[in-house]
Parts: structure tokens; sequence; C-alpha cells
């Protein structure tokens, strides 16, 4: 029953002894463009939010992650400079942050919820659907780079468990039939119709009258 | 139809709301803002608060009104408000309900708290995961500064409140207030020692509010409908109002229920849930999150306030209660847990960083049916080396689940072992008997 953890998953403080998979010199970026002259509008509008500088870090690093798909060397180098940081202060940061994805995922990111709440409803279930339907494990990558998969901590719908998000959307309540066909969707529109939207569960107003 | 009156839940509830501005307007809101701004002194609001009994809706539950009293009197700097959106806690998805359906009511009672501390700036710290809340923020922010609720001068009384929706990036911990400080300042979420405390060296070194956004929404209807209103709901005259209570395991119906603090936890599992998933019995329940230790059966008729939990060897925490009927092996639940600590532990003070690994790995090796006796006392000795010894209380909610469990089901614990000692049928020497 025990969920199979991927040997490289460990607490969050030691990220930053495993992370440094990043190659260097690193040769990712493509056509070397930098951040700045991309985003110079968006990058100057998220650092007037704050009083501080560096409070705009991790927005910025999540730009950096929307642009090449995960934080690159030079990506958090740029942003060093950008806000008067070390790169180290910089790592320290991106290190410590599971959302931050210090190296390069699958196009479809699927973060399977394995705590307890989950467990209860059968997210080791779900665990099996993907090992079985596409063949990876928690922190593997399929072959052609589509999909990577994740066995993550409690993403706040216990309620409507198990469930799983992938990139941004969380996909709830989920039974072999809906997963087959987030995955088919995924795979041919790149994205599916059964992601939540804003949430309420219990849902219909109809039925909490009735409740 | 439920038999008391719905507070936060009751616009979202009416069928066709989207909680636009237009909706939340036509539903009575931003009352509350205009009475006030520019008409009533912030301290009189701040008193209003603290009459009402209001209490954070966090986890810890401290009297909202008397947090805000910190605040250095005349000091003429800035200040901040810090919106707790950061919603971790296992068994707890009320926050994020409350953000997606209707963000004008949060944003109302940000504006208001703003006006009553004197912040001019609130930052929300919303959990990264949250894309979709984060984006219906941004969106309700941008409506509300166009009509004149956010911003430079509000409502035309000289007013400033600016508020900014900040994402976090997936650290349970930074649901601790100085832990979020710290990450909203750009650095790894490590909880600060406190004091100082944030009232007075918060965010930037300045003074600072942190309020948990359940707390921040029931501010429209304190302020609208009088204290004495709020103070007579629940189980006065220490846990008033209604709660969201977020209720997921093993029941018919999960989901978030609003009910008056007070009621039974029977009620609120058997009547607003709908009982067991599959009409077997109830084993245990998890009042308050993963940090509450578990419950038994035989408090299904402790009360759902802040003291009736607390004295039952339990806390109402962040309001999430899991259900697990009978067949649930605990000593695999309380692994579970334990497992979710270890992996979001921060590593800052040494009993828990190491405390954590060693938990889960005995806790492993039990489950795994390689456990010894001697296993029960580490564990015992373990937790008891980690509560209270650490500078947040993440230490303190990390041995819960294995406390709890011990305590109750020590019995589930001690049959593993044996099955463990009559299969290892070639025993280990003792230690030190060479």
């Amino acid at each position: 029953m025990l969920a199979q953890r991927a040997a490289s998953e460990g607490p969050r403080w030691t990220r930053a002894v495993r992370a440094p998979s990043i190659p260097s010199p690193w040769v990712g970026r493509q056509g070397n463009q930098m951040l700045k002259e991309k985003y110079q509008e968006e990058i100057d509008e998220i650092i007037s939010r704050y009083p501080v500088k560096r409070s705009a870090l991790i927005p910025l690093l999540y730009l950096a992650q929307r642009d090449e798909g995960f934080i690159s060397e030079s990506a958090m180098k740029e942003i060093a400079g950008l806000l008067r940081l070390t790169p180290p202060q910089v790592y320290e940061t991106a290190t410590f942050y599971t959302m931050l994805n210090l190296k390069r995922v699958g196009k479809f990111h699927l973060q399977v919820c394995k705590s307890l709440m989950c467990a209860l409803a059968g997210s080791d279930t779900v665990i099996g659907w993907v090992k079985t339907k596409l063949g990876i494990g928690p922190g593997e990558t399929t072959s052609d780079g589509l999909f990577t998969l994740s066995a993550v901590e409690c993403l706040a719908a216990c309620g409507t468990a198990p469930m799983m998000q992938v990139n941004e959307d969380y996909y709830e309540r989920l039974t072999e039939e809906r997963f087959d066909k987030i995955l088919a969707d995924l795979k041919q529109y790149g994205t599916c119709s059964l992601k939540t939207g804003p949430f309420m569960w219990p849902e219909a107003p109809k039925a909490q009258v009735k409740g | 139809m439920p038999k008391h009156e719905l507070i936060l839940l009751k616009n979202m509830m009416q069928p066709g709301y989207t909680g636009s501005l237009q909706d939340y307007e036509r539903a009575g809101g931003y009352q509350a803002l205009r009475k006030v701004v520019g008409k009533v002194p912030p301290a009189e609001v701040t008193a209003m608060v603290m009459k009402s009994g209001l209490r954070g809706r966090g986890g810890a539950g401290f009297p909202t009104g008397v947090k805000w009293g910190f605040l250095p009197k005349g000091y003429q700097g800035a200040r901040y408000l810090c919106c707790n959106a950061d919603e971790s806690e296992p068994g707890t998805f009320k926050d994020r309900q409350l953000i997606e359906r209707d963000p004008h009511q949060i944003l109302e009672g940000i504006v208001l708290a703003c006006y009553a501390i004197g912040a001019e700036t609130a930052y929300i710290y919303i959990r990264g995961e949250f894309v979709l809340g984060a984006r219906i923020l941004e969106r309700a922010i941008a409506e509300a500064r166009t009509a004149g609720y956010i911003g430079t001068n509000i409502l035309g009384a000289g007013i400033t409140a600016n508020v900014w929706v900040h994402r976090g990036a997936g650290a349970y911990i930074c649901g601790e207030e100085t832990a979020l400080l710290e990450s909203l300042e750009g650095k790894r979420g490590l909880p600060r020692v406190k004091p100082p405390f944030p009232a007075t060296h918060g965010l930037y070194n300045k003074p600072t509010v942190v309020n948990n956004i359940e707390t921040l929404a029931n501010l429209p209807h304190i302020v609208g409908r009088g204290p004495e209103w709020f103070a007579s709901i629940g189980s006065p005259p220490k846990s008033t109002g209604t709660r969201v209570f977020c209720v997921s395991g093993h029941v018919k119906g999960p989901g978030n229920y609003e009910v008056p603090m007070g009621i039974t936890f029977r009620e609120l599992i058997y009547e607003h849930a709908g009982g067991m998933r599959s009409d077997i019995p109830l084993k245990a329940f998890i009042p308050g999150g993963a940090s509450a230790p578990f419950l038994t059966p035989n408090h299904l008729d402790v009360k759902l306030d802040f003291e009736s939990v607390a004295a039952a060897g339990s806390m109402l925490g962040s309001g999430g209660v899991t259900v697990m009927e009978e067949g649930t092996d605990m000593v695999w639940a309380a692994l579970r847990l334990m497992e979710f600590f270890y992996h979001e532990s921060c590593g800052k003070c040494s009993p828990c960083r190491e405390g954590s690994s060693w938990l889960v790995q005995t806790m492993r090796r039990i489950v795994a049916k390689r456990g010894r006796m001697e296993d029960l006392e580490t564990l015992v000795d373990l937790c008891k080396n980690i509560e209270g010894r650490t500078v947040c209380a993440f230490g303190d909610a990390s041995v819960a689940p294995i406390m709890g469990t011990l305590k109750h089901w020590r019995s589930e614990y001690v049959a593993l072992i044996q099955e463990a000692e009559a299969a290892n049928l070639i025993k280990l020497e003792p230690a030190g008997r060479h």
C-alpha cells in the first residue's frame, strides 16, 4: 500500500542538494533571448508592486518558468541581476519551492495528490493507472516528453478526491473513465473539458436544499 | 434547507451567482465599506471586531481584534496586511471555494481590515497551485479598482488601500505567518523566531497583520450587521459565528458545510455530510486538518468549538474534518500523514528536520512488518523530543498523527509488530553481546 516514492524524492530541505542536475554551462535558452528584452513591461509591473525588490523574486521565477517550461541557470542569473541579488540568493529561494521546476518536465505535468485524504479515496489507484497507461512512476517522464508524473502532497481538493493537477488545471473526482478521457483529450487538444471551474462542493444549490 | 442562516456561503448558494462585482453589489455587497469609510473612525472598527468575538479561522483561533490591537499605536511608517490564502492543511478546502466563488466578499473584508489597522498595502498570499483562484482574484481586484473600492482615495474619502495577489510556489510551511512573510520577501519560507511578533516587526520589518481569508470574509458581515448579531451566533462567548467545515474521507457527501460553531461532530458528519459512505461504522476522524490528533467514535458528541475540541485532546484547527470508516489501517493512516510532514519540514530546526525523517523510517518499518517492540518507545521518545522544541508550531503538528493513533489504537501497532516478530524466525542478536 505504500506509495512508490522515487528514490530522488525526499524532504523539501534536501532539494538544494539534489538540484544540481542542471547542466552547466547551460545552453537551453532559445536564441539566448533575455527575459528582460522579452517581458520588459511585465517585469517592471511586477517589481513596482513591492517596496523591496527581492519580493518580486518568486513572481519572476514563475515568469521564467512560463517562458521555458522550467527555470534554467541562466534565467536565475539574469533575475539575480534584475533584482540586485547574488545568484546564490536566487538559487536558495528557487530550490525551496516544489512548484519551481529546476529540471525540464513533460508537456503535461500530472501531479497526483497522495496525502491521506486522497489516499482514503483511492489515490494509489490513480498512480497505478498512470503506471499501466503511460508506463511511468512518480518522478518519471514518458519517452515522448509528453507526460511527467509527480506524487505530490495535499492540493486542497480533499472533498473531491481522488484528484490531480495537470499544469494549471485541477481534475477532481477521478474515475478510470474520466482519467482515460483526460489523457486522450490532453494528447489530442492539449486541454480537457473535465477540468474544474470555480470550485464549489457540494455543487448545485438544489442538492443543498434537498440535503 | 439548512436549519441555520448561511453567512459566508450565502451568496454563492444563490442560483446563477457568478461572483462578479455586479452580482456582489446586488446581494448587498460593499455596503459595509460604504457605511464606515470616512464615517466611522478606524479604532471603532477594531472595537467592533473585538466585540464580535471573531477568532482567526486559520488554525490557531487567536481573537482577530486582539491581534489588530497589538499594532504599535501612533506609528507613522508603513503597515501591511497579509491575507493568508496559502490553504495547504490536508483536509481543508474552504478558502478555495470562498476565493473562487465570491472574491469580492474577501476583498471587502480586506479593505475593511486595511482601514481599521491603517495599512495602505495588502498582499494576498495565495498558494501557487490555485492558478484559477489567483486569476479570479486579480480580475475582481481590477473590477473593484475601477469602481473605486480599491486604490487611492477609496469612495472619495482620501483613504488608500492597494491590494496585490502574490502567488506562493508550493510549500506548506508558508501558511505559518512568519514563514509567509519570509516567502513574501522572496526568501526561503523558514519561520522566524518569535518574539518579535509580526505586529511590530513583520513584512519588511514593519508592523504587519496576517489574517486568514475566511477571517477576513467575515468582516463585511460583522461591520454591516453589527458585532452583537455576530456574537449571538455559534457558541458564545468564546466561539462565535459560523465556520465553514470541510468534510472529506469516507462520507456520502463530502464538501464544504457552513454551520454555527457549537454543533456536534455527529450532526456535521451524519446530518450535513450524509453519514458514512457505505454504511460501515465510523472508526476515526480528524477534527481539524492533519495537524490535529485523531478522535474516536466516542468523541462524536464533542461540540465543534475551540474549547470543546481542545478538551477532547485535539484541536479545531483549520476545520478540515476527515472521516475514516471501520477497516481503515490506522498505522498506515498515521504514516501517510507523517510522510506529508516529513516532506514539508522546512529544515530549520534540528528536532523537526531529523525527527520527522526518523519517524517516517520507523513507521515504514512497522507498516512493512519489520518492526520491533522497542520501536513503539522510539516513536514516543522521538515525538516528545520534537514537540515544543521547534521555532514554529509545525513540530507540534507533525507528531499529532502518531501520538493520536498511539493513544487510541496502540493495539494495531502491537499487532503489526507481533506479526513481524512471528515471521522473523531468526532473531537478531541484541546489541553489545559479542
